[in-house]
């Protein structure tokens, strides 16, 4: 079980350093196109991580709609308006500054939520006024893990999202609709 | 479990994400930075749903539905932008200058 | 029939209504004019005799006529437009209807060829509406319409040729200082229900007795606020400058208003509020020496003018001095008994002086002569043409003069030998006394001179002039003689002891002034030869003022004002009313003048209210509205950029 975990630790990692260098690449690429590929590849590292998470279903469904149809759309605009590659203008150095420096501060702001652990925000909501007992908010244990081993990695998906969630699932398909409505409307030259 | 790493790599990525919306002024290219930013998100949710139950997943579920139809409909803007202007280029885009 | 005194209102109230209509829809329409006009004159004069005979024979002396509730606020403030007859308004109504009405009658001969004849009979019916309003009211409040609408009416018929600045000058001149006194008026009102709680002028006079004791600091103050209203309206120092200004007018005009009644009204209000003088002898005091002084004062500025009119009002500020002097001394029938026998000699001759100007205007206009007609030194030796209107002047200037038996020999008589006993008490009076002697002495010269320069002599007018010259028609010299046989017998209502009489007067006011008078102490007796010594004294003084006035001026070579060189020395100071007018535009107006434009107007008003406040905000709201532009650059990276700060805010106020 050790070795295991070790063995997936290190996947953990290979993916990681996978995505974020694909993520600093898919940044600073001057070329539309490969900054799209790149963001591909970023979404391909973290279906990876998605199935070491043990979300298996959504993992599969990252590199079927993200990476594939999404990123298509992406590209297919991106083609479609044939774009020049434009070098990075060195003279709005202003904006870089600006930029990395907010995305530095938003950063070390993310690393000060590492104090944050399932303990303590379980404490600091119970010691505000609550409806619901904190405890079947922040349950402590491993409860994916146990509705993946009754139910299935798709089942366990399955049951909340059709019989909880089945509203807001039908609502999305409106959302879908109405999207390709507005998309129409919006791209088509004369209607 | 890998909670910790997974969260970290979550805001290293979303900082990215956020990084590259403020630098860039290619508007697809902005676009895909806020991609990168949702995936981020996205893979908060898949680390804590290990933690609190699959519901997590679901949301996840809905943000990539949402982000689908957001690039349906803000590619479209963009192309309308392009037919407008020549140009995805937000410097140029200042109709709405004050 | 004493209930019917409202009718005396309302007659002229119809007329002043009628004439104004008639003055915008038919002005030439001048005989409907002058039957309405004199009409409720005669109407008004016939229930005032009503309503005088009803009193005598009522056993009451004061009747309520309440016409409606006027202010009923609460209980304790509820004030009714009430009337109140009694024995003092009772007789200043038959002044006021009597010669009022004759004035009347003499403007429609005065005032014919007017293109505003009509404008002049509402204004004028107008004014006796007020006037009556200010004698009859019963209160305070109501007594204040009057007191301000005779104000108004003063202020109209001042400008009344309003063509000519000089003329609404001077009517706004009169509106402002009484303005000053009205400020007096309305803080009296406001301390007098302060303190006792009641406006009426029978509720006043029982209640403040109770309430100040004798001495008291804020019955002083009280009767020294009225006092300024009664400077500002009576023309006394040192608001008396409006009253020459106000010859301006029409001189029927300034014979009713500035002369006989309005001016007056300031001494009827002292009379009507005696109970709470006579509870601060020391504004008594300031009354008598205000009245002593301005009456000294002006009857030597009146030495040196040649103004006809304004010698006559000087004359006036001067007389109205004495009654002042009067009812400082406690002598308030005195007061108003000089007030009544004023009416009379002086309304004589200012209408006599209208004649004069009348037809001298008249004469000038035909010989296409540019001469001023007010001007004595125009005139001379008009006698020959005009024996009525001179006869008439003679006898009121006798009266003036105090010269026996002529009606003011004796109301002039009592106020100086009330001064002179009270100052066997208080020797102030004595110099009050003494002042209004020399006083005396002035007025019976420059009367003789006015009638000297006038009447005697030879005619400096002109050759071609006086050919044109002819005394006034019976409705200006009818007039003339009931006022002149009024100011021969007028003495018949209050003579003294001496000559028999018994003092008809006093003691039908007394009821009035009663309250006050067991507040005082009493006025000693002169006694014998020192009572007689003072009446030779008196009438000594009036028979050197009139022959040296007579012998002065038929002496000296006068010479028309083209002619004349300027004064020099002390005379020029005279001349030119002791430069009054100019120390109170130094000293008042041009400070006034400076603070009101260069601080409230240009510094308040322009820079810190228009362009600080008003400006200000709109350049403040233009600056941030500037500011918030430049946030909309149109930029969506600056727009993204600004989202971002604002969202890492926010998350770093949240994590902890």
């Amino acid at each position: 079980m050790a070795s295991n975990v070790t063995v997936t630790t290190v996947i953990f990692y290979v993916f990681a350093v996978w995505a974020v260098g694909s993520a600093l690449l898919c940044i600073t690429r001057s070329n539309a196109l490969a900054s799209a590929l790149w963001l591909v590849s970023t979404m391909f590292a973290l279906a990876a991580i998605f199935v070491i998470l043990q979300a298996q279903f959504i993992a599969a469904i990252q590199v079927l709609v993200y990476a594939g149809a999404v990123m298509v759309l992406f590209l297919f605009v991106i083609m479609l308006l044939n774009l020049e590659d434009v070098p990075h203008d060195w003279k709005r150095w202003p904006a870089w500054v600006v930029g990395v420096g907010l995305a530095a501060v938003l950063g070390t702001t993310l690393v000060t939520l590492h104090s944050y652990t399932p303990a303590r925000l379980a404490r600091e909501v119970s010691t505000m006024p609550s409806p619901v007992d904190p405890r079947l908010v922040f349950p402590e244990g491993n409860a994916l893990a146990v509705a993946t081993a009754t139910q299935g990695a798709v089942g366990s998906v399955a049951q909340p999202l059709f019989q909880g969630y089945l509203i807001p699932f039908e609502v999305t398909s409106v959302l879908l609709l109405a999207a390709v409505v507005g998309a129409v409307v919006l791209a088509k030259k004369k209607l | 479990m890998l909670l910790g790493p997974s969260l970290a790599l979550s805001a290293v990525l979303f900082v990215l994400g956020v990084a590259g919306v403020l630098i860039r002024r290619n508007a697809i290219v902005v676009f895909m930075c806020v991609e990168l930013m949702l995936n981020a998100v996205n893979l908060t949710f898949i680390a804590l749903a290990q933690l609190h139950g699959v519901s997590g997943q679901i949301m996840v579920f809905f943000v990539m539905t949402v982000a689908a139809a957001e690039a349906a409909v803000g590619l479209a803007i963009i192309l309308a932008i392009f037919r407008h202007t020549q140009s995805v280029d937000l410097t140029h885009i200042n109709l709405l200058r004050g | 029939m004493v209930q019917l005194v409202w009718l005396a209102v309302a007659f002229p109230l119809f007329g002043a209504v009628a004439n104004a209509l008639l003055a915008i829809r038919r002005p030439a329409a001048k005989t409907a004019v002058s039957i309405i006009g004199v009409g409720v004159l005669a109407g008004a004069f016939v229930v005032a005799v009503g309503v005088f005979n009803a009193l005598v024979h009522d056993p009451r002396p004061s009747v309520p006529v309440v016409l409606w509730h006027w202010m009923p606020v609460s209980e304790r403030l509820s004030i009714d437009f009430a009337f109140r007859v009694d024995h003092l308004s009772a007789i200043m109504l038959l002044v006021i209807t009597g010669v009022g009405g004759l004035i009347h009658l003499f403007s429609v001969g005065y005032m014919r060829s007017d293109p505003g004849y009509a404008r002049y009979f509402a204004y004028l019916n107008l004014f006796i509406v007020f006037m009556l309003v200010l004698v009859l009211g019963a209160s305070l409040p109501v007594s204040f319409i009057g007191w301000e609408g005779v104000g108004l009416c003063s202020y109209l018929l001042i400008g009344f040729w309003y063509e000519i600045d000089a003329n609404s000058d001077a009517g706004k001149k009169a509106f402002l200082a009484n303005r000053i006194g009205d400020f007096g008026v309305l803080v009296a009102m406001f301390l007098l229900w302060w303190h006792l709680g009641t406006l009426d002028f029978v509720g006043i006079t029982m209640r403040a007795g109770a309430v100040f004791p004798i001495g008291s600091s804020a019955a002083l103050l009280i009767a020294l606020a009225l006092f300024l209203g009664c400077t500002g309206k009576s023309a006394q120092i040192p608001l008396y400058v409006w009253l020459p200004d106000a010859m301006a007018g029409p001189t029927p005009v300034s014979a009713l208003i500035h002369a006989a009644t309005m001016v007056t009204a300031g001494v009827f209000l002292v009379v009507r509020t005696a109970s709470v003088f006579a509870l601060a002898p020391v504004s008594l005091e300031v009354v008598a020496v205000v009245g002593a002084l301005t009456a000294f004062v002006a009857a030597s500025i009146g030495l040196r003018q040649y103004d006809i009119k304004k010698v006559l009002a000087y004359s006036t500020v001067s007389q109205l001095g004495y009654m002042f002097l009067g009812v400082g001394t406690g002598a308030f029938a005195s007061g108003i008994f000089h007030l009544i026998t004023h009416a009379f000699f002086k309304a004589l001759l200012f209408l006599g002086a209208g004649s004069v100007i009348h037809a001298l205007h008249h004469a000038f206009h035909h010989a296409h002569s540019d001469a001023d007609a007010q001007d004595m030194r125009n005139m001379g030796g008009l006698r020959r043409w005009m024996p009525w209107t001179f006869s008439l002047m003679l006898v009121a200037t006798l009266a003036i003069s105090g010269v026996p038996p002529f009606s003011g020999f004796f109301s002039k008589d009592e106020i100086l030998g009330a001064a002179f006993a009270r100052g066997t008490q208080h020797p102030i009076y004595l110099v009050c006394w003494a002042l209004a002697l020399g006083a005396a002495l002035m007025t019976a010269f420059y009367m003789a001179r006015l009638l000297a320069m006038t009447f005697l002599g030879r005619f400096r007018g002109g050759d071609k002039a006086a050919e044109y010259l002819h005394d006034a028609p019976w409705t200006m010299t009818g007039p003339l003689v009931v006022l002149g046989l009024l100011s021969v017998l007028g003495g018949v209502i209050n003579l003294p002891h001496f000559v028999g009489g018994t003092g008809w007067l006093e003691r039908w006011l007394a009821p009035v002034t009663e309250t006050a008078r067991m507040t005082m102490t009493p006025l000693p007796e002169v006694e014998g030869a020192s009572a007689l010594l003072l009446i030779s004294l008196a009438v000594a003084a009036a028979a050197v003022g009139l022959i040296g006035g007579w012998w002065v001026t038929s002496r000296a070579t006068i010479l028309t004002p083209a002619q004349s060189p300027e004064e020099h020395g002390f005379w020029r100071a005279v001349y030119h009313k002791y430069y009054v007018d100019e120390l109170y535009q130094k000293v008042f107006v041009n400070p006034t003048v400076w603070l009101s434009r260069r601080v409230l107007w240009q510094t308040v008003d322009a820079f810190l209210v228009d362009r600080l406040g008003v400006g200000g905000t709109a350049r403040l709201a233009e600056g941030l509205g500037w500011l918030g532009s430049r946030l909309q650059n149109g930029q969506v990276a600056f727009y993204v950029t600004m989202f971002a700060v604002g969202a890492v805010l926010i998350l770093r106020t949240l994590v902890r």
